[in-house]
């Protein structure tokens, strides 16, 4: 089949409207993503569990239901990959560690449920970082995954597996969930579109909790119009999450399709003066400033705005995070489900139990995190640590605040690199987490963020671009970034995926 | 801010109750210390007068709808346990012997 009848090359709009016409077929559709999956599989390293009887099954009941008249959500029968962090009924769930090896989740997240009605066929579940600890996937307890833009490098982290399958079209949606970027930044480095949303607008019921103040998941896409369509879809407020907003999303589909027309005139675009310089890469920071000349001709308006907390971000991060990190994964104890080692030595106690089971179970990372979260909220040490890291989240919580007086938007590049080589920084914990360090601001703040592709850097690998906007304002992300996407698109000729080398295709 | 050494990295795995090696010991101490010593800058500027900040978008006395629900079944709660018996989850003696 040639690329351009490939039924995996459509973006999920052009898939559900090709549904709609009944052009198609859920389950031809689902069948071509089956189909490349098992080609590029063993290049990338996308999924860790792929889920095709479930899948075809679920596509052959949407075109029934399709067939005899019956009214169906926009993306029925568009299948969609999710993260393994994610815990879905009858589908094996590990966060890609050992401790969680095999096991089957009993109930679906809220997101998945969602999925699950509106008719969306799953394909598998996603690699990742252990418990989404990481920014290169290469923390994941079952082998890396590979940007499909040049496999010996990382597709960024924790959500890797997710970028990965979008960009190398084994499936046309996927879930993420960003705790600190694990949307954004993958997205950035596979060329490909992801967005945060504002902390609450989608549930966490179901997601395997990571940090519970910071974590949120959101769509992983190929365009922008793709992601809007996808968080309308799981967003919206839950009962089961306390922290969900109970209102009702902004129209972000409208916005999209808004901001498509490529007109900005009258939006305020303001340049965070400490999310650039020194430690971004000097192609990174050319794409930036030629996107904002785009923004410009569209009729925005550019300002420089200041936020001097943001450079304490990324400590606070590293605290907050450890410390709630090692509350919730207390519960892997060896007692209800997953691993269950016994001391080889000495009496076999709960405690003793458990203490084997994490010492086996987790991988460097879990356990150089949780032993730092636990430190930091040791008696002696709670006040200088963690306690000092909530104060700079009120610090940074009031730079937003300034910043959008003077901006509808905030923008800058979503991570300071392009993709670097699998191992390169395996061995530096510090050089890996600063990777993050234009995307945590926005956990911390609760602020939704996007990142798009927005050309390639002198090492020919993709840039992301990304936009940040108020708590609850989602839909000003979609405008500019729709409008960003159509402007780059038309100067490129086509999307940036156009320009990643076709993967070597096995029989 | 004092340095992390490997003896208080073996106290905090031990209340965090994961086993490690002597090699994991040495490793993790030079890292945590370096880590530390880096995140140790937020009391820079976190002043007395600095209220904290625990939640992005702070909400209280939220409840859902008093309705009951379909809870898991007996089977399924149990369905990933390392052990069970008789319908109950199966554990380790949870006391030592003194």
């Amino acid at each position: 089949m040639s690329a351009q009848s490939d039924l995996t090359r459509y973006s999920a709009a052009e898939l559900a409207d090709k549904l709609a016409a009944r052009e198609v077929t859920s389950v031809e559709v689902t069948q071509a993503h089956l189909d490349r999956i098992a080609a590029v599989e063993p290049a990338v390293h996308a999924y860790l569990h792929v889920s095709a009887a479930e899948a075809l099954a679920t596509a052959a009941d949407v075109d029934a239901r399709r067939a005899a008249g019956e009214e169906l959500h926009p993306l029925a029968g568009v299948p969609i990959a999710v993260k393994d962090v994610v815990v879905t009924q009858g589908l094996p769930t590990t966060a890609g560690s050992k401790i969680l090896e095999g096991w089957v989740p009993p109930y679906d997240a809220t997101l998945v449920e969602r999925i699950k009605a509106a008719g969306l066929p799953i394909l598998g579940k996603t690699n990742m970082d252990e418990f989404a600890m990481g920014s290169s996937t290469e923390h994941s307890a079952y082998g890396n995954t590979h940007n499909p833009w040049d496999l010996d490098r990382i597709p960024g982290g924790s959500g890797g597996g997710s970028a990965a399958a979008v960009a190398a079209y084994e499936a046309p949606l996927a879930i993420g969930t960003d705790t600190g970027g694990s949307i954004r930044q993958p997205g950035a480095v596979t060329g490909t579109v992801g967005v945060k949303p504002t902390y609450g607008s989608v549930s966490r019921y179901g997601l395997i909790a990571l940090a519970s103040s910071l974590d949120q998941a959101g769509p992983v896409t190929r365009t922008v119009l793709d992601s809007a369509l996808l968080h309308e879809l799981i967003g919206g407020h839950d009962p089961r999450d306390s922290t969900s907003i109970p209102e009702p999303l902004p129209g972000l589909v409208a916005a999209a399709r808004q901001g498509a027309t490529g007109d900005l005139t009258g939006v305020r675009v303001g340049v965070v003066r400490e999310l650039q310089g020194e430690g971004y890469q000097p192609g990174v920071l050319a794409r930036f400033e030629e996107s904002l000349e785009l923004l410009r001709g569209a009729g925005a308006e550019i300002v420089e705005v200041s936020c001097p907390h943001f450079e304490y971000a990324l400590g606070a991060y590293y605290l907050i995070l450890p410390s709630e990190a090692s509350s919730n994964l207390a519960k892997f104890d060896g007692m209800r489900f997953g691993l269950r080692v016994e001391p080889t030595e000495g009496p076999v106690t709960a405690e003793r139990v458990m203490s084997a089971t994490r010492g086996a179970g987790f991988g460097d990372e879990v356990k150089r995190r949780i032993i730092l979260g636990t430190y930091a909220l040791s008696a002696g040490y709670y006040d200088a640590y963690y306690g000092s890291a909530q104060k700079v989240r009120t610090l940074i919580q009031r730079d937003f605040a300034n910043a959008f007086e003077q901006a509808d938007v905030l923008v800058s590049p979503t991570a300071p690199t392009t993709a670097f080589k699998l191992g390169e920084k395996l061995d530096d914990p510090l050089a890996m987490y600063l990777n993050d360090v234009a995307t945590i601001p926005a956990n911390l703040a609760g602020v939704p963020g996007m990142s798009l592709p927005n050309g390639l850097s002198d090492d020919g690998l993709p840039v992301g671009f990304q936009v940040l906007a108020p708590a609850k304002a989602d839909d000003r992300l979609y405008r500019v970034g729709a409008a960003l996407e159509a402007l780059l698109e038309k100067n490129w000729g086509g999307p940036l995926l156009a320009k990643a080398p076709e993967l070597e295709v096995g029989e | 801010m004092s340095s992390l050494s490997r003896d208080e990295v073996a106290r905090v795995a031990g209340l965090a109750r994961i086993d490690l090696t002597p090699e994991e010991l040495d490793r993790l101490a030079g890292e945590l210390d370096v880590i530390v010593e880096s995140v140790a800058r937020v009391s820079e500027v976190a002043t007395p007068d600095v209220p904290a900040t625990s939640h992005p978008l702070p909400m209280t006395n939220v409840f859902r709808p008093d309705v009951p629900e379909q809870p898991l079944t007996q089977e399924q709660a149990l369905s990933g346990a390392p052990a069970s018996e008789d319908g109950k989850f199966l554990v380790p003696q949870i006391l030592g012997e003194e």
